[in-house]
């Protein structure tokens, strides 16, 4: 049993505020993704928890225990860096034991876990090469095992598939989530990438400078953003955003947005809104939940709202085909199955997925 | 057809015309470096030559010239039975003085210039860096300017005119080459390791023997090989604050040619000096490739 809690923890470089107060909490066995752009914090916030960096206020628990000023050795957590950080002049074999020799393990136990770990992750014809001799995915699999051969409370990783190239990264990122299915470690994971932390994580943490901007489930992160820094960071292509009028059509409330032909369209609103909505809103649509409009998709889900759009620019990446589309003054970005691909100089009318639509206030930037 | 003909013939002319351009390049080239390299070593050639020449030969001769003669005794008296001065042991105790001198200097100041380096590079604390230019200072202060404190330091230490005390002085003297050769080269390991270590456990000096010490080689040779050839060919300290038997090579080499008798023994001063740059020259010999792969080596990866 091992958990995390992390309560107001702030930190200061000089004058500069790195984290403003972070709060955070991971259940025993949780896979927490820490994302958002470099210069954020996740790392610093990491290295906290690692005790690498001080804590200049609040607290770090790990199972309950104050851990703020305890030296990284004994916090009993393993971590992953993205260098690998292998010791390069010892062999695997040394990587791996160094943390047992360090902490006076008995050799026959030692042999005992290396042989356990070294099964596990099928490095066992790597044990007596050096890390200059392995490759970048070899390498990877080394550190994971130097982290888990001690059988830590805590699993920390620090970007650890950024160093690899795309293919590997994506084999590695299932490789990591059979892992954590397998051993069940709570684990705290950095990455900048937002599809490693929807794929891997039970509960992703976005951060932006100093904050966390959200912390929940990643489906509620991709379809409930809390603000429009999460629903843009979250997702890729990034959600369009569409500043709109409120204004009541037909006794609902809907918004009004340029078609190409230069008349205005109206969209109606299916969410549910507060008597204090603003006037002015801006409009979150995801590439994905923009289509060519047919009576069929309309018959078949309720809230699709039709509009014209002028296709500007064709991009196809063989699953799908994302266009971009002029629409109330803006470029937006739409995904296309590739055989009902609009084309070039085209007007398509498009059906809008009202229902997925996200609405944000304009000044706080905050979900509606 | 014609042109494809005429083509083949021009490219044929353009590469004999390039063949023979790269060639008079090369020419150029190699006869400079050649006219340089016996700028160098005609001069140590000329010693050497001299060394094994007779002295009546070279007061006949001149002291360039082609020998007529090959003995080896100058080498023999310069070693154990030339006179300085008074004594006849030849140069024998000062290169023991010198050894005396420049081993434990040279051992001493590399293992602080390590350790020095190590903290200011991975374990930095607040004011470290200020700490790191002040030392840095210490490599462009030159030695004459702190002849007067040394003579002040050696006499209340009682380590006047003793090997012990040109050791102490090439330990401090030495301290600030040390320091930033290894601080510099250190700063390129990353410290991710020095941070996977510590949460492995492991200690300062744990990093340091198991981490940090087998990664440094390349500087280690670099840093003994300046410090031994530096602190074997100081001849101020040496010449100021020793005298007669305690002398390092360098200075009584000095002695050598400023002693007595109006014959110039030329061949019994080739001879010792040779004897006196040959631990260097050694050195350089074996170790002149590391040095050079050490000061050119950046990054471990």
């Amino acid at each position: 049993m091992s958990t995390l809690t992390i309560r107001s923890l702030r930190k200061n470089f000089g004058a500069v505020e790195v984290l403003k107060g972070i709060d955070l909490e991971a259940q025993n066995g949780e896979f927490i993704a820490l994302v958002g752009p470099s210069g954020c914090g996740k790392s610093t916030l990491l290295a906290m928890i690692a005790g690498l960096e001080s804590v200049t206020s609040g607290e770090i628990r790990i199972d309950g225990r104050l851990v703020n000023s305890v030296a990284p050795k004994d916090r009993d957590i393993a971590m992953v860096f993205q260098s690998y950080a292998l010791y390069p002049t010892m062999t695997v074999r040394e990587n791996i034991t160094f943390g047992m020799e360090s902490r006076r393990v008995p050799k026959p136990q030692q042999d005992e876990a290396v042989k356990r770990v070294a099964a596990f992750l099928q490095i066992e014809p790597l044990l007596g090469r050096k890390p200059g001799q392995l490759s970048g995915g070899q390498r990877q699999r080394v550190a994971m095992g130097r982290a888990l051969v001690r059988d830590p409370k805590l699993f920390l990783f620090d970007e650890p598939l950024s160093n690899l190239d795309a293919k590997l990264r994506v084999d590695m990122r299932t490789e990591i989530k059979k892992l954590h299915n397998r051993v069940g470690k709570t684990t705290v994971y950095v990455t900048h990438d937002q599809v490693e932390a929807m794929t891997l994580a039970s509960r992703i943490a976005v951060m932006h400078q100093g904050e966390v901007q959200q912390f929940d489930e990643p489906a509620t992160i991709y379809n409930r953003p809390a603000n429009m820094f999460v629903a843009g960071f979250m997702g890729s292509p990034a959600m369009n955003f569409l500043p709109a009028e409120l204004s009541q059509e037909g006794g609902r409330p809907s918004v009004a947005l340029q078609s190409a032909d230069g008349k205005t369209a109206s969209l109606p609103i299916v969410q549910a809104l507060a008597s204090d909505t603003p006037r002015q809103l801006i409009l979150g649509i995801r590439p994905e939940h923009i289509y060519r409009f047919d009576p069929d998709l309309a018959r078949r889900k309720p809230g699709i709202a039709q509009i014209d759009a002028v296709v500007e620019l064709v991009e196809p990446t063989g699953a799908e085909t994302m266009a971009v589309l002029r629409l109330g003054g803006k470029e937006i970005t739409g995904r296309f199955d590739p055989d009902g691909t609009p084309r070039m100089g085209e007007t398509v009318t498009l059906g809008i997925d009202m229902a997925r639509a996200c609405l944000f206030d304009p000044t706080t930037q905050r979900l509606i | 057809m014609a042109d494809a003909a005429l083509d083949q013939s021009l490219d044929r002319r353009a590469a004999t015309v390039a063949a023979r351009r790269h060639f008079l390049t090369r020419f150029v080239i190699y006869g400079l470096l050649v006219i340089f390299a016996a700028i160098y070593l005609v001069p140590l050639l000329v010693v050497v030559l001299n060394s094994f020449r007779d002295q009546q030969e070279i007061a006949r001769n001149g002291l360039i010239s082609l020998p007529r003669s090959f003995r080896l005794d100058a080498w023999g008296q310069a070693w154990s039975t030339y006179c300085i001065g008074g004594t006849c042991e030849g140069m024998q105790r000062n290169f023991y003085n010198s050894l005396k001198m420049t081993i434990p200097a040279t051992i001493i100041s590399t293992a602080v210039g390590a350790m020095n380096g190590y903290i200011l590079s991975k374990w930095r604390f607040r004011g470290s860096e200020a700490l790191f230019t002040c030392m840095l200072l210490g490599v462009f202060i030159p030695g004459q300017i702190s002849l007067m404190p040394w003579a002040f330091i050696l006499g209340n230490l009682g380590l006047s005119n003793s090997v012990y005390g040109l050791v102490l002085i090439h330990v401090i003297q030495g301290i600030s080459f040390t320091t930033l050769f290894c601080r510099n080269y250190y700063v390129s390991i990353p410290d991710d390791l020095i941070k996977a270590a510590r949460i492995d456990g492991a200690g300062f000096w744990r990093i340091f023997r198991k981490i940090i010490l087998p990664l440094s080689s390349p500087i280690l040779i670099v840093t003994v090989i300046w410090q031994f050839t530096g602190i074997w060919n100081e001849y101020l300290f040496g010449v100021v604050f020793t005298s007669g038997q305690q002398q390092p090579i360098t200075a009584a080499l000095v002695a050598l040619t400023a002693s007595g008798t109006n014959v110039r023994a030329y061949d019994v001063m080739s001879a010792a000096v040779l004897i006196g740059a040959l631990p260097p020259l050694l050195i350089y010999l074996f170790g002149g490739k590391y040095f050079v792969r050490g000061l050119t080596q950046g990054a471990i990866k």
